[in-house]
């Protein structure tokens, strides 16, 4: 089981790890949740219903990975295709940034939640539940990381770029290894949830 | 990794009878289109598409690889309002999607 989910009998799903894993996953975890930004949970003192009203932004996110994360709904190719887009994601992009918060807040609550053995090694049980949440992190992970490492389709295949076979010295070597990783872990994931 | 992660385990057949499905009818001019990406799993577009739409395994399979070999495919289709929601439940998915209205 080490590296690769298996279904578990309840709709669930099981993976073993390693205290360096765990760390790992964590720290992008919580690295992701940075990304996404604060919640619009109203302030200490605030009045509550004001966040159910509260407007989205209605620009477009500059940063790149974010952009990817929340696209334009309507396209950009002209002036009335943006307003469109930025007419739905004033409506729709907060709900979004939460459902993504939600996902990264779980995969950290579940890996604190472990019971790490003698050896560093812990086994991961999640509910099905679960398991929709770490899917859908592993996923804005994987885009986000991807993003930054401007992951294209000719780096596909064995006449791939050379995006996959850089020298341990290169300072994205490590990046590479951690998406190549979570996009094992996130297939072995999809598998256990086929329908 | 990416798009080529895993060769289809199923073998392909022809589902003519379900092109007609993301068809849009006269007075129902929008639909939903999924882009290609370098980054999202083939089999977890696969599984979006099953675990969204309920569409069947080979349907969800070969909308993928429309996706996939032609940079994207409509996947549904039906009133401005349904064809929003869709986009946004794509967007929660991490799928990258448009709508837009149909001129064929």
């Amino acid at each position: 089981m080490a590296g690769h989910f298996e279904a578990t009998p309840g709709g669930g799903a099981a993976v073993a790890l390693d205290e360096v894993e765990i760390a790992i996953l964590r720290s992008l975890a919580v690295q992701l949740l940075e990304l996404i930004g604060p919640g619009d949970e109203p302030a200490e003192g605030a009045d509550p219903l004001a966040a159910l009203f509260a407007e989205g932004p209605s620009e477009p996110p500059t940063d790149p990975a974010l952009a990817r994360l929340f696209p334009e709904a309507y396209g950009d190719e002209d002036s009335e295709l943006r307003a469109a887009s930025a007419e739905f994601r004033r409506f729709t992009e907060n709900d979004l940034r939460a459902r993504k918060r939600t996902d990264a807040l779980a995969v950290v609550r579940t890996l604190d939640a472990l019971t790490v053995a003698g050896d560093g090694s812990a086994v991961l049980e999640l509910t099905g539940d679960e398991c929709r949440n770490w899917l859908g992190a592993l996923n804005d992970l994987r885009l986000t990381i991807g993003t930054r490492l401007e992951v294209s389709d000719q780096d596909e295949g064995e006449s791939g770029s050379s995006l996959y076979r850089l020298p341990d010295s290169d300072p994205r070597k490590p990046m590479v290894m951690a998406y190549l990783w979570l996009g094992a872990l996130q297939e072995t994931l999809v598998e256990t949830l086929m329908p | 990794m990416g798009w080529v992660s895993v060769a289809p385990t199923e073998i392909e057949r022809p589902e003519s009878a379900e092109e007609s499905a993301v068809v849009p009818e006269p007075d129902v001019p929008w639909v939903t289109l999924v882009h290609n990406d370098p980054v999202n799993l083939m089999s977890y577009v696969t599984y979006v598409f099953q675990a969204y739409f309920g569409y069947p395994k080979d349907k969800a399979h070969k909308l993928m690889l429309d996706v996939h070999q032609k940079g994207r495919a409509v996947v549904s289709s039906g009133s401005r309002e349904e064809m929003e929601r869709d986009v946004q439940a794509m967007h929660g998915y991490g799928l990258w999607a448009t709508l837009t209205q149909d001129r064929n």
